[in-house]
């Protein structure tokens, strides 16, 4: 939590060590500005006024998405491919530690008509009925959900970064305070704060910058349907369509032996799961079982959330995408410290827009 | 490696002050209309750009996952822009970017806004785009910065409120014609000067209305479009700017900020000279006074310019250079992103010769259109071919 | 549009057949709470605009004197490097008569607004506030004013500790 600076001071910071990164000047060297952000959790209203002059876009293309942080990526991507720009710029951040009661906002989320004034609840009710039927209708144990909050928060105590890391057994997961059943707390990411920002170049221009460059080989991103009742809620198919997408164009025919390591979403312990099997890194049921039998662990055949996710990091709102592939492109640059994955050279990471949405996106990188 | 865009079809809803549809509803005419146009079904599209400007209004979270399904954007690729008002021409500037790119060779572009649902007057919204600790507690409400940056337009140029007036008699007459326009009617620079003042100097009829509507055009790349008709509309210029969050910083007298943002465009469509090579634009008017701001940072009159050319006839439908023959937001509504869009349908109609009663003198062969937003920030503007 | 379309889509609603509840709807008051970090350099802003003076960041590159104070030159893109103390008095850059409150109501009183271009800081440098003690038919632009604080066991560290701006006499 950063109740010391304001929003744009810590934007500030983050995209002067990112220019420093890639030895550029927003002021002449970047052709377009992408932020990823929601008004509401801002308290804003039109957020994109109060961005530029922190990230030396004044009176340079800058614009907002209101997108997950990999969907900003894909479109620097987009804006590079286009020939509109040779440098691209992309930043989402998290201040919630300003948001007074994050529920009220979240709720404001579901449909005002059908959904909303309905539930005096928390909103995360939609989240443990997801997790039900994902339970029931893939035969996953109850204790592999509780396992993925295990791994993750104890990845996360070798992260520097690892805000909410924590030494805990099954035991005291499933104990914890109830959320909204069958999910609890400790199974529910928690919200930090954070500003992240990537520079992107063209594949001429980033042979000329930067010592490290990560490629991203593959991009895509996926809607499912926002009425809430329609769902298969076993299946994230929104992640299956964004990574049929992202494997097409990175040309991955068998992801469960391609990468080195992935960053997957886990707002809540069951994603995990979810996610791996609409990945194709897990068969369908089979990803609970492989969580529980060290698969997926640091030093496991596949690392999963080796940084310790959002579950052991924190959860960033919009930024949630950036988090996991800053994890991702620290692992392929060899500076991930103690968490390094060794000879680290494809990484896989996704993310999904959280409640109320079916919104993700998956990035395919390498070096 | 860029490819060229073309726009293959446009739809629209009617624009008015309150909608018993919601904002899927109104999301699904639109895009339906524009599909129908272009011959399409939604088989055909591989993504989806949506614009729709701050959730306050609709009155949800996360508007952009919310309505997606009015957009037919289940089980497609959907990003939801969002620079303030520039949010309407800003929409197919992001469906160029996924089409431009090679990623993909359809892309709808869905602009919607469902302005009525804040009660207890839409206006109060815009209290909320204002600095938190700096400004907000003053009671700031939109109408002050356009009325501050008015007077210091016409300070700094000594122009009369009767010279801006000539604006929305002139737009809410040509909004007549158009079949969804909200507020089209015959006034007079007359009726302008004595209608109640608001944020002096901006009176009632200097200002366009909140509205619900929305409008959509589908994009398609230069293979594609020239498959599904004779008359695509090329998208051959692009571009926007964001100035400073400081707006009390900057002299209010001149839009820089739409100028880069034209000149971005200008550059990318090859266009040496605005004044002569563009045939029809459609620059943003919320007020009146706005679209002869703009037009000065839009190059297409000098600094202090634009009110002559109003006066003497240059910008009416049958003048050398004619401006908002839509009817613009005075006339026609400012639903905030479906406005910028309406702009962009106008456009393409035009330069097809399908404007009807609008359809302009001259033979219109290169069009612009241009949106502006934000606290006097953004400039978001669109260059097209026939 | 298309002389090829003939219709249009959309039914209107008046605001009688709402009051006549004619049409269905849910009413919701949303009320999300924020407590937004004003971070350093807004922080120290209000903390002298308790002690009823007005402070601005310079930046030694570009050096131009920045108010509303900020840790940051957007300009050169580099952090700001002092404070600098500056007048409470300044120029009308431009100002309006606001007739409408926030949510569009009528006022009884108008309230005046104004940009006003603060003495000690770079030229244009301007910053949003009311003006006072002034008859709106007598205000210009380019009128010297001067800030009429509150009582200082009044202020708390907020914008408002200026009451508003009047015209100096001359």
């Amino acid at each position: 939590m950063t109740p010391g600076l304001s929003t744009r001071e810590l934007m500030f910071e983050a995209a002067s060590r990112a220019y420093e990164d890639a030895g550029i000047d927003p002021r002449k060297d970047v052709q377009s500005f992408v932020c990823c952000t929601e008004d509401f959790w801002e308290g804003i209203s039109i957020t994109d006024e109060y961005m530029p002059d922190q990230l030396g876009a004044v009176l340079r293309p800058l614009c907002t998405i209101s997108s997950d942080g990999i969907i900003g990526l894909a479109t620097a991507c987009m804006h590079i491919m286009s020939g509109i720009a040779d440098v691209a710029v992309v930043e989402s951040h998290s201040k919630i530690s300003d948001v007074v009661n994050p529920d009220e906002i979240a709720s404001f989320g579901y449909d005002p008509i059908y959904t909303h004034h309905h539930f005096d609840a928390d909103p995360r009710f939609l989240a443990g009925m997801e997790m039900a039927r994902y339970l029931k209708d893939t035969g996953t144990k109850r204790e592999y959900c509780a396992q993925v909050a295990v791994k993750n928060k104890k990845n996360a105590l070798s992260n520097s970064r690892g805000v909410h890391g924590a030494n805990i057994d099954k035991g005291i997961v499933m104990n914890s305070p109830v959320a909204a059943s069958p999910l609890t707390e400790l199974e529910s990411s928690r919200g930090i704060d954070a500003s992240i920002v990537f520079v992107l170049a063209s594949a001429q221009k980033a042979r000329k910058l930067g010592k490290h460059p990560v490629w991203i080989r593959g991009i895509g991103w996926s809607s499912d349907t926002p009425v809430v009742e329609d769902r298969d809620f076993a299946r994230a198919e929104y992640v299956e369509q964004a990574a049929a997408r992202a494997y097409k164009m990175a040309n991955v025919k068998s992801p469960a032996s391609y990468f080195d390591l992935a960053e997957v979403d886990d707002t809540y312990s069951y994603k995990e799961l979810q996610s791996l099997e609409a990945l194709r890194l897990a068969p369908k049921g089979k990803a609970g079982k492989m969580v529980d039998t060290g698969v997926f662990d640091v030093d496991g055949r596949l690392p999963v959330n080796a940084s310790g996710g959002s579950l052991g990091v924190g959860h960033l709102l919009e930024a949630t995408g950036l988090h996991r592939t800053l994890e991702a492109v620290m692992q392929l640059r060899g500076q991930a410290g103690r968490l390094q994955v060794p000879r680290a050279k494809r990484a896989l990471v996704q993310s999904w827009r959280g409640i109320p949405t079916a919104t993700g996106a998956v990035a395919v990188l390498g070096n | 490696m860029r490819r060229r865009v073309a726009i293959v079809g446009a739809g629209i809803t009617l624009f008015r002050r309150r909608m018993l549809e919601t904002p899927k509803e109104l999301s699904f005419e639109a895009s339906k209309m524009a599909l129908d146009s272009a011959g399409l079904t939604l088989k055909d599209i591989q993504s989806v750009v949506s614009g729709s400007a701050p959730d306050a209004f609709d009155g949800v979270h996360m508007k952009g996952e919310y309505y997606l399904d009015g957009m037919g954007a289940i089980g497609k690729p959907h990003e939801r822009v969002y620079v303030g008002g520039g949010t309407g021409v800003f929409t197919p500037i992001g469906g160029w970017w996924n089409v431009a790119s090679g990623l993909y060779d359809t892309c709808l572009c869905v602009a919607e806004e469902k302005m009525s649902p804040l009660h207890p007057h839409p206006q109060y919204a815009f209290w909320s785009i204002f600095d938190q600790i700096l400004e907000r507690p003053l009671g700031t409400t939109l109408l002050w910065i356009f009325s501050l940056e008015m007077r210091r337009y016409m300070h700094k140029y000594g122009i009369k409120e009767e010279e801006i007036a000539e604006v929305a008699v002139k737009n809410k007459g040509n909004a007549i014609d158009h079949p969804c326009a909200q507020l089209g009617a015959k006034i007079t620079v007359d009726d302008v000067m004595r209608s109640e003042p608001i944020c002096e100097p901006v009176k009632r009829l200097d200002v366009s209305p909140p509205s619900d509507g929305a409008a959509a055009v589908i994009l398609a790349s230069e293979k594609v479009a020239k498959k599904l008709t004779d008359q695509p509309v090329w998208l051959d210029g692009v571009g926007w700017t964001l100035d400073s969050t400081h707006w009390t910083n900057r002299d209010l007298a001149y839009p820089e900020y739409v100028e880069k943002a034209a000149k971005m465009a200008y550059k990318m469509a090859g266009i040496k000279n605005p004044r002569k090579e563009i045939d029809v634009a459609e620059p943003y008017d919320p007020f009146d006074y706005k679209e002869l701001h703009h037009l000065e940072g839009l190059q297409l009159a000098g600094k202090g310019e634009a009110p002559k050319m109003t006066v003497d006839g240059v910008t009416q439908r049958d003048g050398d250079l004619p401006v908002c023959p839509s009817g613009g937001l005075l006339g026609v509504g400012n639903p905030i992103a479906a406005a910028g869009m309406m702009k962009i349908c106008e456009i393409f109609w035009q330069l097809r010769g399908e404007a009807g009663k609008r359809q302009v003198k001259k033979d219109a062969r290169t069009g612009l259109a241009q949106a502006w937003g934000d606290l006097m920030q953004v400039g978001t503007v669109t260059v097209m071919r026939s | 549009m298309s002389q090829k379309i003939t219709s249009y889509q959309g039914h209107e609603i008046t605001p009688d057949e709402v009051k006549q509840g004619k049409y269905l709807d849910i009413v919701y008051k949303f009320e999300p709470k924020y407590s937004w970090a004003a971070g350093v350099a807004i922080s120290r802003f209000l903390t002298e605009l308790k002690e009823g003076k007005i402070v601005a960041r310079k930046c030694h590159k570009c050096e131009r004197i920045l108010v509303p104070p900020r840790m940051y030159c957007e300009q050169c893109f580099r952090p700001t490097d002092e404070w600098v103390q500056i007048k409470d008095t300044g120029t009308i850059n431009t100002f309006s008569i606001s007739h409408v409150g926030t949510d569009a109501r009528r006022l009884k009183t108008p309230i005046l607004v104004a940009v006003v271009d603060i003495d000690g800081a770079s030229p244009g440098m301007g910053i949003l506030h009311n003006l006072g003690e002034v008859e709106p038919s007598k205000i210009t632009i380019g009128m010297k004013v001067q800030a009429v604080w509150k009582r200082s066991e009044e202020r708390q560290g907020a914008i408002t500790d200026i009451r508003y701006f009047k015209p100096i006499e001359s």
